[in-house]
């Protein structure tokens, strides 16, 4: 296997998965999810040797690979990785993966699920390591699609709501994202699609049309954060979608956001950045705030995890913006793209733990359980490291890319990043509230004869789990990865004028 | 550009229409004559002469650009262009026409000769130089238009779409014909390529130009079924037959385009550079059409939201794609020509797609209503797949084709700067609201449950289906090839490229 390819064996090994999956004769479930499997712990196993090979001193592209592709457009076959986009591409193996084991229980239609969950984990490969905006638009909107579908069919009761939902929301998105590509396009001469370019390119565009450019790509981007207020999608979407649905699109697609902020709003239109930096702040501060505030107010487990997401996000959203008379803040970035990478695990966790205890209790009423830390105490005891991670409890991932990023954002914005750090308390009150309610207590007698979490499920949990604690004692695996790209990056932007 | 006056010599030019019309006569004396298997025949003969005008048209493109029966009509690669487009989208409707069961068995013969009559007046309109030429050629398309939607007269739906069909093209023409008569008035002239040197020496007065081109924009958007002057298209596409339906949403649709820009962009619009015009005599036509187009889409897609009969929902979606081709009309430049042919390319076959799924299964199904096609996936997998693929390449998802054929629409627009902005943006919010009925379907056979039982497709309708699925999938994916003869189409339009 030629290595100077390795990002393309990487994206297309599921599609190969896939349509190997769809030429299979009916009634090969086994095979499927075999074959399937195989799929994806192809990108993972290459997944470990781009993280060994990863040059972390330099701050540029790695690993790349540029073919013209529609040269009358001037369109390329352009990937390539940096420390913005390694982190997030490394875990969307890892998560696709664990995701695909926990695809195990689905027993209906299994050649189509398995088929567009590859599909989708392409798409999102795609969108990690594509430089070219073309490609990466249509690796966007590749990864739409089999979404729509795994909710729709696969999904709750409410799923074809929520798919529809969804896929409004976002193609609403996509095509603003589409209208500002086709602006920087064409404001480049040559015409050019090179995200690299375009970026060099950042100092020749106007102020006025850096912030309407901005603004479309923002909202573009918002939408799949979520950013309140074009976050209504996101709990139908998370309830309603099977488990290791719900995983990915936590754990992974909502990322695409941010990193497509970071990828094309902040390197290409940084002067729009230092204009709107403020209002961003607030809207991020919004998110921590509100979504706190909502999953608090939720009787349904899931429904509480999708809210706390959003909360989460926030961090990621503040960190981001986080931007003072020096430039952009070096803790707020590395802390935001941490926070991008521990928020896919634990909340990667929080959806398996909750899809867990559906299996065996088939409802999903917080008030209903209690005591089962005596019942399943196995699974009560990973189910307690990942709420701590969630409250970001020191020791744990989560705290050290949340620390970050209010120690980064307190110098730029004193009063949101009091107001942020409020949110925490939120976030410890509704997590311990739950694990109150759902591990402690007498056990209700209904529940005396659940079984305990079995090895598949603790196949998914355990790996995640792992990351969580060792990221929280020691996270430069991860900020080693990182570092020079947040750095140039920030160096993009540039102090405030 | 050279004229060959001679009429003679100018046959030579005309070849697919010579074929096309011989074929038309051969098919009706051929039915009369034979007894037995007419149909089968008919058909053959029909595939025989699209085939042999497919052939005698590539054989024209090394003649260049030529005016022919004296300046009557147009020959270049624009024209050879649109002819190539009719040809296949109507061997298409052929080719799925004998496993059907719309089309009663004696009167095959006919309608075989009808499609390719058809054929025919879209093929001169394409080429259609001059005024007289251009009512000609409509009138041609129109009438067998009317025959084709009143094809099975025992059905009263079928009647009253050819009478609706007949009355508001009558008007339409009538109109149009009327604004001709004006701009004969002013420049003295009824040759395209003479009116602007005619508008620029007479003075016109701007009023009289623009109710001139008012008037004859009712007929042109009567054609292509733009607002207000799409009244027409649901109740005809509903009550037409299915493959007369396919049809009419494509071809006819397409030839309005192809006299649209031919008449415009030769008759009122200057050439101001390489690939650049201005319009004649300050006349702001392209915000007159800009404003259709933004009302035609907004109100195919809104009204399409509530339909049921999944023709009558085809059809508004392609009174909304006119109003998406329409984009790129306005833009005065040969980037916005060259989208809308492209556009036309992967409007043909995701649209002609569609179509052929409905018609595949109206067989099977009894039904061309949305709530019969409820878990349509698990009854018959192959054509609800492809109907939702041909379905999202409307909406313009990649990576399929529809979405390469909006990004080039959306990219001249945001080239052309500022001032064509809003349109983008409507155009793009547009896209948003047509994903919501187009889903619908795709809902219906794959989110919901239906009634059980298998359902077999004809054969020939499976591999028709293939036989458009794959390249609505490949041109989303390397579209290179279409997009270079699309180029070379607009590239050598003398007069109308320069």
């Amino acid at each position: 296997m030629p290595m100077q390819n390795v990002l393309t064996w990487m994206i297309f090994a599921p599609v190969a998965g896939a349509a190997v999956v769809l030429l299979l004769p009916r009634g090969r479930d086994e095979l499927v999810r075999w074959i399937s499997l195989l799929a994806t712990a192809v990108p993972l196993a290459l997944a470990f040797w781009v993280y060994a090979n990863f040059d972390r001193t330099s701050p540029g592209l790695q690993f790349v690979e540029h073919y013209a592709w529609i040269p009358a457009f001037n369109i390329e076959y352009f990937l390539g990785l940096d420390g913005v986009s390694a982190p997030m591409f490394l875990l969307t193996t890892l998560i696709a993966f664990l995701a695909l084991v926990a695809s195990w229980g689905i027993k209906e239609g299994v050649k189509g699920y398995f088929c567009l969950y590859l599909l989708l984990e392409a798409g999102m490969l795609g969108v990690f390591a594509a430089l070219d905006f073309f490609l990466f638009f249509i690796f966007w909107e590749v990864s739409l699609l089999p979404m729509y579908f795994l909710i729709g069919i696969w999904g709750g009761p409410e799923r074809e709501y929520a798919a529809i939902k969804f896929f409004l929301y976002t193609l609403f998105g996509s095509v603003l994202i589409l209208l500002a590509m086709l602006a920087l396009y064409f404001a480049n001469e040559p015409h050019t699609f090179d995200m690299t370019k375009l970026i060099a390119a950042n100092k020749q565009y106007g102020i006025a049309f850096q912030l309407l450019v901005f603004i479309a790509l923002y909202i573009g981007f918002a939408i799949k954060v979520p950013v309140f207020p074009f976050h209504t999608w996101l709990p139908d979407a998370h309830v309603e979608a099977p488990t290791p649905i719900s995983v990915i699109l936590a754990g992974i697609l909502l990322k695409m956001g941010p990193y497509g902020m970071l990828r094309v709003s902040w390197p290409m239109l940084p002067e729009a950045l230092k204009v709107y930096a403020y209002p961003l702040a607030i809207f991020a501060l919004i998110n921590i705030v509100y979504g706190a505030l909502v999953a608090m107010a939720q009787r349904d487990f899931k429904t509480l995890v999708a809210y706390s997401s959003i909360s989460h996000m926030g961090f990621v959203l503040l960190g981001m913006c986080a931007i003072g008379p020096q430039g952009l803040s070096q803790a707020g970035v590395n802390g935001a793209i941490l926070q991008m990478f521990n928020h896919g695990t634990v909340t990667a966790m929080l959806f398996l733990l909750v899809g867990v205890l559906y299996d065996r209790a088939h409802h999903r009423v917080i008030e209903d359980f209690g005591g089962l830390g005596v019942q399943m105490p196995v699974y009560a005891g990973v189910a307690t490291v990942a709420f701590f991670a969630a409250l970001g409890l020191p020791g744990l991932s989560s705290f050290i890319s949340e620390a970050l990023v209010l120690i980064g954002a307190f110098p730029a914005y004193r009063t949101l990043t009091i107001i942020a750090a409020v949110g925490i308390i939120i976030t410890a009150g509704y997590w311990l509230w739950t694990l109150q309610r759902v591990f402690l207590g007498p056990l209700n007698p209904k529940y005396a004869t659940l079984p305990e979490i079995n090895g598949r499920e603790l196949v998914t949990l355990v790996p995640l789990g792992a990351l969580v604690l060792f990221l929280g004692v020691y996270p430069m695996p991860v900020l080693d990865l990182i570092r020079a790209s947040a750095d140039q990056l920030i160096a993009l932007v540039g102090p405030l004028p | 550009m050279p004229v060959i006056t001679d009429n003679i010599a100018s046959l030579g030019y005309a070849t697919p229409e010579l074929v096309l019309a011989g074929f038309f006569l051969f098919i009706l004396l051929a039915d009369l004559v034979f007894t037995r298997n007419r149909g089968q025949m008919a058909c053959t003969l029909a595939i025989l002469g699209l085939a042999m005008t497919l052939l005698v048209t590539l054989r024209l493109y090394p003649a260049g650009e030529r005016l022919l029966f004296a300046k009557m009509m147009a020959i270049d690669p624009f024209a050879l262009f649109f002819k190539i487009f009719f040809v296949g989208s109507t061997a298409v409707i052929v080719l799925l026409s004998p496993a059907t069961a719309y089309i009663p068995r004696t009167r095959q013969g006919e309608y075989y000769a009808f499609l390719l009559a058809i054929t025919l007046g879209m093929s001169l309109l394409a080429s259609a130089a001059d005024l007289v030429m251009i009512v000609l050629a409509l009138e041609m398309v129109s009438v067998t238009s009317y025959l084709l939607a009143g094809f099975m007269k025992e059905q009263a739906a079928s009647a009253e779409a050819a009478l609706k069909y007949a009355i508001y093209g009558a008007v339409a023409t009538g109109t149009m014909v009327y604004g001709m008569s004006l701009l004969y008035g002013i420049t003295g002239t009824t040759n395209l390529y003479e009116m602007p040197q005619a508008i620029a020496r007479g003075g016109a007065a701007p009023l009289a130009l623009f109710v001139a081109v008012l008037l004859v924009l009712v007929g042109f958007g009567y054609k292509i079924a733009a607002v207000p002057f799409h009244m027409w298209a649901p109740d005809v596409y509903e009550g037409a037959p299915t493959p007369v339906t396919a049809l009419l949403s494509v071809g006819p649709k397409a030839a309005g385009f192809a006299v649209l820009i031919r008449f415009f962009y030769a008759a009122l619009a200057v050439p101001a550079g390489p690939g650049r015009w201005n319009p004649v005599a300050d006349i702001d036509w392209p915000l007159l059409v800009a404003v259709i187009s933004a009302v035609t889409m907004t109100v195919g897609n809104l009204i399409a939201i509530n339909q049921s009969n999944l023709k009558r929902l085809l059809a508004y979606s392609a009174i909304a794609h006119a109003g998406y081709i329409l984009m790129g009309f306005v833009l005065l430049n040969g980037q916005g020509l060259y989208a809308m042919l492209f556009y036309l390319i992967v409007y043909a076959f995701m649209n002609l797609g569609a179509f052929l799924v409905v018609i595949a299964l109206a067989g099977p199904l009894r039904s061309e209503e949305l709530k019969d096609y409820a878990g349509l996936a698990s009854r018959t997998a192959f054509p609800a797949v492809a109907m939702a693929v041909f379905l999202f390449s409307l909406t313009g998802i990649p990576p399929l084709a529809g979405f390469v054929g909006k990004f080039y629409l959306f990219a001249a627009l945001i080239e052309a700067g500022r001032a064509w902005l809003w349109l983008a943006v409507v155009g793009v919010l547009n896209s948003v609201i047509s994903l919501y009925y187009y889903a619908r379907i795709v809902k219906a056979m794959f989110l919901e449950k239906g009634p059980s039982g298998r359902l077999t497709v004809a054969s020939a309708h499976q591999v028709l289906i293939a036989a458009l699925l794959i390249p609505t999938v490949l041109l989303g994916i390397y579209w290179a090839p279409v997009a270079r003869f699309t180029d070379y189409s607009l590239r050598l339009l003398g007069p109308l490229a320069r």
